[in-house]
């Protein structure tokens, strides 16, 4: 085998090795690259109260109270298996409404009590026109709440 | 055939052959493109006209990866083969890479907020490309920290390979963790969820990135090999 075969082999061979240290290292600290908890994995968590923390989750159907004038809101996320109930005041972004996906960064207060500063919202992967959104709902085909 | 890609002569004269078409397709594919994301693709069910600022975003992510995928097939040439043209591409390309990376960052930060309500996050995959940026950056101007410029582009190339390990993080960060981005939408293993008639001006828009990028890239190429051959 030539020297050039022979470098390639180590550079390859080498790339592997560091690739695999790394990969090492990312999945062995996994837990410590979360950006947020499900509430299930909040329940299972060892977090205390009042710990700074984010959780994500889709905003329960028909758990939504609003106080319009002073603009606080309270809902109730889920991820189908367990259930935290959100407290919030301040300006919601666009997408915010019932089923949506969030994000949302607060404090603990209790169990499955939790105080919002601040609320991102998820779209999912799925793009698609508004008039087909129509359609489908007239055929009832359209299983999403909003 | 494949002498193209590694030998600096015969590029140059396939550098002549291919420049005028490039700059033709990507003229026509920038005007369909546009017109095509601009009026003609409806909008979204849930992003409503906010959605247009895809065709930016994800084409120049996808470039962005493919152009430090390219730099790192090269250095493994350059390194493996001694063939300096590695080389050359690597200094060539580093800056238009870090450019794309721009472009996603800016447009993803400006669709982040009216979506999501931040411009910016920590989350995995934000953080992991704002890397790949820090990487480009560092990249261009490794190869100027020492005196001796043939010690610089080889550190710079083993700079490239080692970073290469960020590309697959960056594409299954969303699958590996929990982000704030949303999960891939067109490489799934099910069919791509994006409707065709959003597709189309995606498709066109990547084409335009693509013959736009590489029309650069061979114009710097092809001014840093006759550079070179000044100097010797």
């Amino acid at each position: 085998m030539s020297i050039k075969y022979q470098r390639l082999i180590i550079i390859i061979f080498s790339l592997i090795l560091i690739a695999s240290a790394i990969f090492l290292i990312l999945f062995n600290s996994k837990k410590n690259f979360v950006f947020f908890l499900t509430p299930t994995e909040l329940i299972n968590s060892d977090k205390i109260l009042k710990e700074q923390i984010r959780i994500g989750g889709y905003i329960k159907t028909k758990s939504l109270i609003k106080q319009k004038n002073n603009n606080y809101y309270e809902f109730i996320v889920t991820d189908k298996e367990n259930e935290i109930k959100v407290k919030y005041s301040g300006i919601l972004p666009d997408l915010f409404r019932e089923g949506q996906g969030v994000v949302i960064e607060g404090k603990i207060m209790g169990k499955n009590e939790f105080l919002a500063s601040r609320i991102f919202t998820k779209h999912d992967e799925n793009y698609m026109p508004a008039s087909i959104k129509k359609q489908l709902k007239q055929k009832n085909y359209w299983n999403k709440e909003y | 055939m494949i002498k193209i890609f590694i030998n600096p002569g015969k590029f140059i004269n396939f550098a002549n052959f291919v420049i005028k078409p490039l700059i033709f397709i990507s003229i026509i594919s920038f005007i369909i493109g546009l017109i095509f994301a601009l009026y003609v693709s409806p909008d979204d069910y849930q992003q409503g006209s906010t959605v247009r600022i895809m065709y930016i975003h994800v084409p120049s992510a996808w470039l962005a990866m493919l152009t430090f995928l390219i730099m790192t097939i090269y250095s493994i040439i350059a390194l493996a083969f001694k063939t300096p043209f590695g080389f050359i591409v690597n200094s060539a390309v580093a800056p238009i890479g870090a450019t794309f990376t721009f472009i996603c960052l800016f447009t993803g930060s400006l669709w982040g907020k009216p979506m999501w309500g931040t411009w910016w996050v920590w989350d995995a995959r934000l953080t992991s490309v704002a890397l790949l940026f820090v990487m480009y950056l560092i990249i261009i101007f490794l190869k100027k920290t020492t005196n001796n410029i043939n010690l610089g582009e080889k550190i710079t190339s083993i700079f490239i390979i080692i970073c290469s390990i960020n590309l697959p993080i960056i594409k299954f960060s969303v699958d590996w963790w929990n982000t704030l981005h949303q999960p891939a939408s067109i490489s799934k293993i099910s069919s791509p969820s994006i409707d065709p008639s959003m597709m189309k001006p995606l498709f066109i828009m990547t084409i335009f990135f693509i013959s736009i990028g590489l029309l650069i890239a061979i114009i710097r190429i092809k001014a840093e090999i006759l550079e070179r051959k000044k100097i010797i």
